[in-house]
């Protein structure tokens, strides 16, 4: 469902050319539970927003469900973002001024869902990850833990097919980061497609598969 | 998305920032208030002109000595003076056609005083038609006798204010008073009345035009008010007037007659203009206001940066972030011109309150001008930071970059 065919993603730093991606071939089917290692600056986060629809590559083909999205126009990816991707990043994200529900209910209110609706499926959500007693609060009054469970629940409002983590568990202590992990294989385990960039070993193992990336390279 | 969640997202932004919600506001809402004060006195002034023409008579014609049109020829280097008007020019316009009647008006200053009480005060010759012409009211006694117009008599009648000051609660009627070196009988009292043509009528002396001429030793007419029979009759009247004088003058044509009507329609003009400079001037406040809604909206989008970033990764095109960011800056302007347009018309209120004399009345246009360029200015100086939100690389922007 998703095939990267030969992509190439160049940074200019400076006077030098870097390579972020550097012929990345990778094959991922539906419902896998992937997860990326590496170490720093070895191209797992670009490698994450090309998956993601957030970087443009220089070269080669993205395909996902079979269609090429690699030459799409900057809305047509948007829409692509919002129906098929969520996103759950290591500082979470949420809008500070909004609640619990708002951050949950935002991307269903930019894709124009009706009132009643987005309430339903915030609900949901909401529910699905113990965080209906926590619905009218701000970010700054939930615990780290609980901003990642709303940062999933966003992410999965939408129902999207592919679910990419970026260090879900950078900014956590242990057990919450344990906690949002059996979260996210909860929900590989319905069916979601489960992209996980770690470089903690111990988290990194528990996936049907590593890919290990090293300089822009996918180690084989 | 929905029309009501994008207002909905711009109203929770707004609440967001605070402080900077807040001064936007008052930035907009001064720029707009300033607006509609300043329209308000320019059209204020208007008014009260035009008022104080209205109470001056209708179909009035004002003659005066001198022509104030330019010719086109050498300036007169000898020193050309123009004849005066005396109480024979008068007497003869008084026996023109069309004539309802006149009034000559004499004008000097004199020490006025009353036992030990003394006042410098405006001393008006004129005769009983000014009465008429000029719509005066009486509190008591009577006004100046009908006498033929060269004749003098001491006699006198008193503004309110005047009055006051010299007598208190006296009755003045039948008393005599002091005007320079003559003494004259106060006969009547005028009622309280506001100014007039920037001429205080409460504090006016006035006499039968001869008296004031020999008070003040002249020969001359400083007016002749000269009051038509019907708004018809003015244009040919006044080549009349003209025409009498000038055959009196020996054929010098050097008087002037201003019809009320040109006048007013001439300080009607000027002050339309004063008022719409004063309107362009106060815009200039709200330009800035608009410039500051620029500035304030790109600190935003910099301090939003990765929420304009998430906003993106979850699904927004730029298009939907130049509608999220033109509408927070459009409904800030927007509620900040309407507690302008509040704070204008209070101070337009509290001005009327304390100034009843004077008409401050903000004209429709400048309302709606003020309300529609805050607008505007909003939505034209919010297009830049929106843009430039919208042209954020997801990728920087959500690492904050």
């Amino acid at each position: 469902m998703i095939k990267l065919d030969h992509i190439y993603r160049t940074f200019e730093v400076g006077d030098e050319l870097v390579h972020g991606l550097d012929d990345v071939c990778l094959d991922i089917k539906d419902g896998e539970y992937i997860s990326i290692m590496g170490p720093s600056g070895s191209g797992k986060s670009t490698l994450l927003n090309t998956i993601g629809l957030l970087d443009r590559v220089n070269q080669g083909r993205y395909f996902l469900d079979n269609n090429d999205v690699t030459e799409l126009s900057e809305t047509e990816q948007a829409r692509v973002r919002r129906e098929k991707i969520g996103f759950v990043f290591q500082t979470f994200h949420l809008i500070p001024r909004l609640t619990a529900a708002e951050n949950v209910a935002l991307p269903l209110t930019l894709a124009g869902v009706d009132h009643d609706e987005r309430n339903h499926r915030v609900e949901q959500a909401l529910k699905s990850l113990s965080l209906t007693d926590r619905a009218h609060h701000r970010p700054d009054q939930l615990s780290g833990g609980q901003r990642q469970r709303v940062a999933i629940a966003r992410a999965v409002v939408t129902r999207p097919v592919v679910l990419l983590a970026d260090e879900p568990t950078g900014n956590l202590d242990h057990a919450s980061g344990m906690d949002v992990i059996n979260i996210l294989e909860q929900l590989n385990q319905q069916g979601i497609t489960l992209l996980l960039v770690t470089h903690d070993i111990e988290l990194g193992e528990r996936a049907h598969r590593i890919v290990h990336m090293m300089d822009g390279k996918v180690q084989p | 998305m929905h029309f009501n969640d994008v207002i909905q997202f711009a109203f929770h932004a707004m609440q967001g920032y605070r402080s900077r919600t807040y001064l936007m506001l008052l930035a907009m809402a001064i720029g707009v208030a300033s607006v509609i004060l300043l329209t308000s006195l320019g059209e204020g002034a208007r008014l009260y002109v035009t008022q104080q023409f209205s109470s001056l008579g209708t179909n009035l014609l004002i003659v005066l000595p001198g022509r104030s049109e330019t010719t086109g020829g050498m300036p007169p280097i000898m020193g050309e003076t123009p004849r005066d008007l005396t109480l024979q020019d008068v007497a003869a316009l008084q026996h023109l056609h069309h004539v309802k009647q006149l009034a000559p008006i004499v004008v000097g200053a004199a020490p006025v005083s009353y036992q030990q009480l003394e006042r410098e005060v405006m001393i008006m010759g004129s005769t009983a038609s000014l009465f008429s012409v000029r719509q005066l009211k009486l509190s008591r006694g009577q006004f100046l006798p009908e006498l033929e117009i060269t004749r003098a008599s001491p006699v006198c009648v008193l503004g309110y204010t005047l009055y006051k000051e010299l007598f208190g609660n006296v009755s003045p009627l039948g008393k005599w008073v002091r005007v320079s070196e003559y003494r004259c009988r106060v006969i009547g009292v005028m009622e309280e009345e506001g100014m007039s043509l920037g001429m205080d009528m409460g504090e006016v002396l006035i006499m039968p035009a001869a008296s004031a001429q020999t008070l003040f030793n002249v020969n001359s007419v400083f007016r002749i008010l000269v009051e038509a029979q019907s708004q018809e009759v003015m244009d040919r009247l006044k080549q009349d007037v003209i025409e009498t004088i000038s055959a009196r003058h020996d054929g010098e044509d050097d008087i002037t007659v201003l019809s009320q009507d040109a006048l007013l329609s001439t300080f009607n003009r000027i002050l339309t203009a004063l008022t719409y400079a004063l309107g362009g001037i106060a815009a200039i406040s709200l330009l800035v206001a608009g410039i500051m809604i620029m500035n304030v909206m790109l600190v935003a989008a910099a301090q939003r940066t990765t929420e304009i970033g998430l906003i993106k990764a979850i699904g927004a095109p730029r298009k939907q972030i130049i509608i999220l960011f033109l509408t927070e800056s459009a409904c800030l302007s927007l509620v900040g011109a309407m507690l302008g347009l509040i704070f204008g018309l209070a101070g337009n209120w509290l001005l009327q309150r304390y100034f009843p004399d004077f008409p401050f009345q903000a004209p429709d246009w400048a309302l709606w001008a003020a309300v529609g360029v805050a607008l505007s200015t909003g939505i034209l100086f919010g297009l830049l930071p929106a843009r430039h939100a919208a042209d954020l690389d997801p990728v920087q922007a959500l690492s904050g970059r």
